[in-house]
């Protein structure tokens, strides 16, 4: 008897905490927090992680919905179907209808959460959603370069082209504008090539959902496109205006302290930074 | 139905269902009956006393991996002075690179395979089936010695300079192969490379015998769908060793190969780690990393469903003679394992949705992982179909299974995230892949083995383990394992990535060290409550209850045999004449009916 009790009792604190933690974000965002981060994701600013968040809030509510039905079915037997309380148990080997049932509506929720992300992962990694309407590759900000243990970014200059003598570089920190001159949120985007210089890398943004493996000896378009609106709101009352970048695979005793930032800088700003960078770099030109 | 006649004697493997006790006259000596034995229970026992062994060094590893997450570079109390005389008796962050590899490589290759195929898959098949021995047993002998070479090559890596490989359990190219990238890869890389490999050997033998074993030696009547699910679990773990294996092989064959002989598999040109070109130190290059990832994983992902596949065999059984009724659904159980080990091969590329692959091949990729999760599911349903009506006992292995099956709902869940390629972008390598794959490894693949221990082992040693000890076990286990895991989730919400060794310097990170802690404390608690085990595991094995032959009123043949049973297994021949779960079967008055039992002729 003690045991049935401890048992169910199990259980079921699993069963409500499962359901409590997973399906309540407020939940964890009681978690102590100094600053503006809790115990759940990071607020999301890109124009494409919202769908990556809502697909993730879909299959949650599926989860949700699954956990809640084996797991109560789980405790209940066991509170139920004690020994102590039934005589023999029913012959049953099985029921066809059951199968058919509990094949044929998880492989459809499945074919569901299948299809409805094809099209949002198409648009992080797909090569043409980094064209324009013409089709013509979107030019390039900068070159993300990673190696042990830190962040570089090379950028091209004022003519855009690298490999020329106005080349310059940023160590840590990646500054990107918001480039939201097509009016249109979400054409918002800025296209990098990720190369690292000795082993694997991971560039992990958490803010904009986006997370790539440099690869040595491969060179990647990768782009990321930030919500304004998001931002500002996010960023208002912050001191640093920028966040982190993540190195996410392991490079080496120094893997931990791979760290860099990101500063999304309005368009006109952007330019002044360049200027200033240039000026930096190479005296006044 | 098959003619039960239809197995008749083969030549050299005795007749099958019978006794070879009778043509041993000699007796044994102590080293050929204990050390180097071919009788394949003592082979199974000895596979189980080397993976719990390295269970307790991995957990040792893990124990550390805790401490350095909660407190970060903090000198160890007491045994600091010995473990790290030099560095202020803390980890150093290449200690902590070594830990976590040799914490993935032990655990995996060491204790949860050789327990579940080596020590259960030796011990159950023939049993199980019905046979003396397996069909090749000095094959089956090598196949465990092979593991001593193996445990040597581990030994040797952290004698190397730099102290064990730090490139993690997947050695990842280039990290893995050029010396100047990581201390553990000067030489330790390649003594692990070999100890894989040896591994991998020991496994293949294994896997030969199971399979030949099942497919030849079964006794009469016994079908393929009379077997119990354990056995066709682990024939489908044997047949995904079969064929995973020899890609393993060769890429480790490859690596060592760049490793030693400066070939250029996986080395890309012009690379400048640490201030060195490996062209420069006489490496070949123009190789490509990613062909390592799908080498690697072509393998690993097939050997998730190695660590896992017989563990749910083993649930399925223990779960339906301690809920004394039939497993609901026995094909559809078979054939989603069946189907389990065929999408397995096709879902590698999971593990590299951000590894830039081509998203093309991500996108099949994510649709065939998607579909694996239907025969898991299907699983979940029929042993909750198999509980509901039934008659639960509420013995140590049966709390152990359903402990299995709730953590093994938790793990399977949340791979749902995993496999949804947007999702899983952001969380990939993140703490929430830690929670998932511990779920199903530890709250999964280790609570069934506890059980199988539990229910196996008065017939390993006829005498049973002490049920109050093994129920304390169970509550603190079951408290301690979710304490560890559960808060694993929220981490990896967090985006705390694995394999940093002190992720409170990124602000996205500093406020998560209160949860490290209380982590920490849990996995300590869970690591100290494991004593409960030990102590019962082996007081029992002198100081245990007695039992006779079937302790559990089980139906499945291995109950036959006298407990410990004798070299040929069974003093008497048998024949099978139905399924192994025929529990509450009204026509007879007793709750079980045992596969043996001819209720027809009487």
């Amino acid at each position: 008897m003690l045991m049935r009790i401890t048992v169910t009792l199990l259980m079921a604190a699993l069963l409500v905490f499962g359901i409590v933690s997973w399906a309540d974000y407020d939940f964890w965002l009681m978690g102590p927090s100094p600053s503006h981060y809790t115990w759940w994701w990071p607020e999301e600013m890109s124009t494409l992680g919202q769908h990556a968040d809502n697909l993730f809030w879909l299959i949650m509510v599926m989860v949700t919905v699954m956990f809640a039905i084996t797991m109560g079915a789980l405790t209940y037997s066991i509170w139920k179907f004690s020994a102590k309380r039934q005589d023999k148990a029913v012959f049953s080997h099985g029921s066809h209808k059951l199968e058919l049932l509990w094949t044929a509506i998880p492989a459809a929720l499945l074919l569901v959460i299948a299809f409805s992300q094809m099209s949002t992962f198409a648009a992080m990694q797909f090569d043409s959603s980094m064209e324009d309407e013409n089709g013509e590759e979107l030019p390039v900000l900068c070159e993300i370069w990673a190696s042990q243990f830190d962040w570089r970014f090379r950028y091209p200059g004022r003519d855009g082209r690298f490999g020329t003598n106005d080349d310059f570089e940023s160590a840590y920190e990646l500054v990107m504008p918001m480039r939201d001159t097509f009016g249109d949120p979400d054409k918002k985007k800025v296209v990098f090539l990720l190369r690292s210089r000795d082993v694997l890398h991971s560039f992990f943004v958490p803010h904009l959902r986006f997370k790539r493996d440099a690869v040595p000896g491969m060179t990647q378009r990768i782009w990321l496109g930030v919500d304004d609106e998001q931002l500002a709101e996010i960023m208002a009352d912050r001191e640093d205006k920028s966040f982190d970048i993540i190195c996410a695979e392991l490079c080496g005793w120094g893997h931990y302290k791979m760290s860099g930032r990101v500063r999304v800088l309005p368009d006109a700003e952007y330019e002044k930074w360049v200027d200033e960078m240039t000026a930096l770099q190479f005296g006044n030109s | 139905m098959s003619d039960p006649n239809a197995s008749s004697i083969r030549p050299g493997m005795g007749e099958p269902g019978t006794t070879r006790t009778s043509h041993e006259h000699h007796e044994l000596g102590f080293i050929r009956k204990y050390i180097f034995s071919v009788d394949h229970k003592v082979i199974g026992i000895q596979f189980m006393l080397l993976g719990l062994v390295f269970f307790v060094l991995g957990g040792l590893f893990a124990m550390a991996i805790r401490y350095q997450l909660a407190w970060p570079w903090e000198s160890m109390p007491v045994i600091g002075d010995l473990l790290f005389p030099n560095t202020g008796q803390a980890i150093t962050p290449e200690f902590y690179t070594m830990l976590f590899t040799m914490h993935g490589t032990i655990m995996i290759f060491f204790v949860i395979i050789p327990l579940l195929t080596g020590a259960f898959g030796n011990f159950l098949i023939p049993l199980m089936i019905g046979a003396p021995d397996m069909a090749f047993p000095k094959l089956n002998m090598f196949g465990f010695w092979a593991m001593i070479p193996a445990v040597g090559c581990v030994v040797m890596s952290f004698l190397q300079p730099g102290g064990g490989p730090g490139s993690g359990w997947t050695a990842y190219p280039p990290l893995s192969t050029i010396a100047s990238a990581s201390p553990g890869s000067l030489s330790a890389q390649t003594w692990w490379l070999l100890a894989l490999t040896w591994v991998g050997f020991s496994s293949m033998m294994g896997a030969v015998n199971y399979v030949t074993t099942i497919v030849k030696m079964r006794a009469p009547g016994l079908t393929m769908f009379r077997m119990p699910l354990t056995i066709w679990a682990l024939l489908i773990a044997a047949l995904l060793q079969l064929f995973a294996l020899p890609v393993l092989t060769a890429a480790s064959m490859m690596q060592i190969s760049d490793r030693v002989f400066q070939s250029g598999f996986f080395t890309p040109t012009n690379l400048v780690i640490n201030q060195i070109n490996p062209e420069g130190a006489g490496a070949a290059a123009g190789g490509q990393p990613l062909l390592w990832q799908h080498l690697f994983w072509f393998y690993s992902h097939p050997a998730v469903y190695i660590m896992v596949v017989p563990a749910m065999g083993l649930a399925s059984d223990i779960l339906s003679v301690h809920a004394r009724k039939p497993v609901f659904g026995y094909k559809p159980m078979v054939y989603s394992l069946c189907s389990i080990a065929g999408l397995g091969f096709i879902v590698w590329g999971h593990h590299m949705f951000a590894s830039g692959m081509n998203p093309a091949l991500g996108m099949t990729f994510m649709v065939a992982t998607m579909m694996i999760a239907l025969p898991s599911a299907i699983k979940v349903f029929n042993w909750l179909g198999t509980l509901w009506g039934s008659r639960i006992q509420l013995t140590t292995p049966m709390l152990f299974t359903l402990g299995f099956i709730a953590m093994f709902i938790i793990g399977g869940l949340s791979g749902i995230w995993m496999a949804a390629t947007p999702v899983d972008i952001y969380i990939h390598d993140t703490y929430i892949i830690v929670a998932h794959f511990h779920y199903i490894v530890f709250g999964g693949s280790v609570f069934a083995l506890f059980g199988a221990i539990y229910h196996w082992y008065p017939k390993m040693f006829g005498r049973v383990m002490n049920e109050t000890l093994g129920k304390i076990h169970f509550v603190g286990t079951f408290i301690f394992t979710n304490g560890v895991f559960y808060m694993m989730h929220q981490l990896g919400m967090a985006g705390l990535m694995r394999r940093t060794a002190d992720p409170y310097d990124y602000e996205s990170y500093a406020h998560l060290q209160p949860l490290n802690v209380f982590i920490t404390i849990s996995a300590f608690c869970l690591f100290v409550w494991q004593i409960f085990f030990v102590w019962n595991f082996f007081h029992s094995m002198f100081w245990g209850k007695r039992v006779g032959r079937n302790p559990w009123n089980a139906a499945s043949l291995e109950w036959e045999a006298p407990s410990p049973p004798g070299h040929g297994n069974f003093d008497s021949a048998l024949r099978v004449y139905r399924g192994p779960y025929e529990y509450a079967d009204p026509s007879v008055e007793e709750d079980f009916l045992a596969q043996t039992r001819d209720i027809e002729s009487k």
